[in-house]
């Protein structure tokens, strides 16, 4: 009966309000506080112009990142180089262009990597506690035990110096950090009430942790996911600056820098490590205001 | 102990119930202690009432109800859902079994995903067990969210954007989704405010007569429990110390904790004074419980044998259970 009548009301006036109402999701409401935060979009902007010079580079320069003009080395900026060239007589600025490639897919995979690991291993930790728990977080205790700049010179002189091989050390030695993260919100998101509800439903725990729990942990990954693209991109500069990350003749910002060693281009030649130096500079200070804007919009605390 | 004796429309058993949580102290997690949280129980509750249970915090009401579903695992003891141990299935029979039993929670806040929308939360159950999926879980979720006194167009919010009340109507609305038979309700209106405490439970009761459903009230709320019980269970420091139909509780406590607790609840006329009886001294601790009755420490009528043995839980009167040394 009582169903009957509920059913009636509802038919004289079927879904009232629903078109009118605008749903704001979780994210919509992040994006928002996002968008207010200035420095962040700085950060955000900048970097997506960034990836659109690196992306369109063939169509921004007229010249080969690897074309060599014996006829014109070490030359000053004029009208037809922009930045002038290095010492074989190559375009300095599409260099710059080209090694902004390398250096944002070096920044983004090796995370990518961290990630995989550091999210499964991390959820796994966090889940089913107890020994697998104390087995994977001693794992990761030894893996920052780790210097990372020996360990990552020996990997790169055993493999070879190579762009795939600077990710896998970055994204090999990078994971624990991540992982305790990870661990750390589930372990508190473990004992919500929500998850008890999950289990008297009778939900199974793969659907437990994709759905319920790596959700509510995004927040956290996201930030530092923001940060680490910085730091790998940091990383792979100081790589290939020691001439262990990508090989020439491929461009990156660190191993353009690598012309910095000499005094005399210090002292005369500006243009061949300003503009790699202030790349790098730019795009992980952006990462850093973006991560740090990340930070504040996620956090439920400030709500408003 | 097992005076209790199922009879045919018994649609749970507790036999015997015990659930102690280790207490883990020094280097080595070695275990020093137990946390007697539930000790001893055993109740009946018939297909289609309410079962009330009332007590202090802390006096492991809400641990009997988690128990009961097997959301904790039992220490000791047995529970019986429709005459098969609910402790003796396999994990598929567990999960088949999670259909018919559900939970609704007290806080309205930490119990729902807040990075779900309304209908995910409550259709996820539906889908994981294969009842409903695409159109028909949607058409199944907005039934079952109207039943409970939501819009169909909710469906697509958030949990954040409800009130406490609607809150606790979705939590309503996920477990009853998959149509259980039994629900145990952990104080599901101590979170609320009054008005929206009569709305919530005139609810259950509403859905009670149109599902044919079977509840376990837990609540502290001794009015809230004379609301909606058939039966009520009155428990102190993990055990159930009276079990008894509402009127005859009200009207005949035999147990000195129950006759206190009944003392304690206001009077709308402020002229019409009650004599009440006030207890000494607060609750022991759970891990250190006192010999014997474990309410001889606060009992007004305490006598030596109280100390010493621990009363039987028997029927004094037709379906009236007691656990006291002066009721003989």
């Amino acid at each position: 009966m009582i169903k009957e009548d509920k059913k009636k009301k509802q038919q004289v006036d079927p879904n009232a309000g629903a078109k009118k109402e605008d749903v704001m999701g979780p994210w919509k409401i992040i994006w928002k506080r996002l968008l207010k935060n200035k420095l962040a979009m700085v950060g955000l902007a900048t970097i997506i112009v960034v990836a659109l010079l690196a992306i369109f580079a063939p169509y921004l320069t007229p010249h080969s990142p690897s074309a060599v003009n014996m006829a014109k080395t070490n030359a000053a900026p004029d009208n037809v180089n922009l930045l002038g060239t290095d010492d074989l007589g190559r375009d300095y600025l599409t260099r710059l262009f080209y090694g902004g490639r390398i250096s944002l897919t070096v920044g983004l995979v090796s995370t990518s990597i961290r990630l995989l690991i550091g999210v499964t291993l991390g959820g796994i930790a966090g889940f089913y506690g107890k020994r697998v728990d104390n087995f994977i977080m001693r794992l990761a205790d030894i893996f920052s035990c780790f210097p990372f700049l020996p360990i990552a010179i020996t990997v790169v002189a055993l493999l070879g110096p190579s762009i795939y091989n600077v990710m896998l050390v970055i994204g090999l030695l990078g994971w624990p950090g991540i992982a305790r993260i990870v661990r750390g919100e589930i372990l508190s998101l473990r004992e919500r009430e929500f998850m008890e509800a999950a289990t008297a439903l009778g939900i199974s725990d793969f659907r437990k942790i994709m759905k319920h729990l790596l959700p509510n942990t995004m927040a956290s990954i996201i930030v530092s996911a923001t940060i680490g693209i910085a730091a790998a991109i940091l990383t792979e500069s100081a790589l290939s600056y020691l001439g262990l990350g990508v090989a020439p003749p491929t461009p990156t910002w660190g191993n353009m820098l690598r012309s910095a060693e000499n005094q005399f281009t210090l002292r005369f030649r500006w243009w061949l490590w300003i503009p790699p130096g202030l790349a790098i500079f730019i795009v992980v200070i952006s990462l850093n205001l973006l991560g740090d804007g990340l930070r504040d919009a996620l956090d439920p605390r400030l709500k408003q | 102990m097992s005076e209790i004796i199922a009879e045919k429309n018994d649609l749970i058993v507790v036999e015997n119930l015990k659930k102690y949580f280790p207490i883990k102290s020094g280097i080595l997690k070695r275990t020093v202690n137990y946390v007697r949280a539930v000790e001893n129980i055993s109740f009946t509750i018939k297909e289609g009432e309410t079962l009330g249970i009332v007590g202090e915090s802390g006096c492991g009401k809400s641990t009997t109800g988690r128990t009961l579903l097997r959301l904790l695992e039992k220490t000791e003891g047995d529970v019986f859902y429709k005459g098969r141990s609910v402790y003796g299935m396999s994990k598929e029979e567990l999960r088949n079994l999670r259909t018919e039993m559900q939970i609704v929670f007290q806080d309205p806040y930490s119990s729902l995903n807040p990075r779900m929308t309304v209908g995910e939360i409550v259709g996820e159950a539906l889908s994981e067990h294969g009842i409903a999926r695409g159109e028909k879980n949607v058409e199944m979720v907005k039934d079952i969210i109207e039943r409970c006194g939501l819009a169909p167009y909710h469906i697509r919010r958030y949990p954040h954007e409800f009130s406490g009340g609607q809150r606790q109507r979705i939590g309503i609305a996920r477990a009853l989704a998959l149509n259980p038979k039994f629900v145990v309700c952990d104080e599901p209106v101590s979170a609320l405010d009054v008005s929206i405490q009569s709305q919530v439970l005139n609810l259950l009761m509403d859905l009670q007569d149109e599902m044919g459903l079977t509840y376990l009230f837990i609540s502290h709320d001794l009015s809230v429990v004379k609301h909606i019980s058939d039966r009520i269970g009155v428990m102190y420091l993990g055990s159930m110390v009276e079990l008894a139909p509402k009127e005859e509780l009200y009207k005949n406590p035999l147990h000195p904790y129950t006759q206190a607790l009944l003392s304690a609840i206001p009077l709308p006329d402020p002229r019409n004074r009650r004599k009440r009886i006030i207890l000494k001294g607060d609750i022991p601790s759970p891990a250190n419980p006192p010999s014997g009755c474990r309410f001889h420490t606060r009992c007004p009528h305490v006598m030596e044998q109280c100390k010493a043995e621990v009363p039987e839980f028997k029927e004094a009167a037709p379906g009236h259970f007691v656990a006291c040394h002066l009721v003989k």
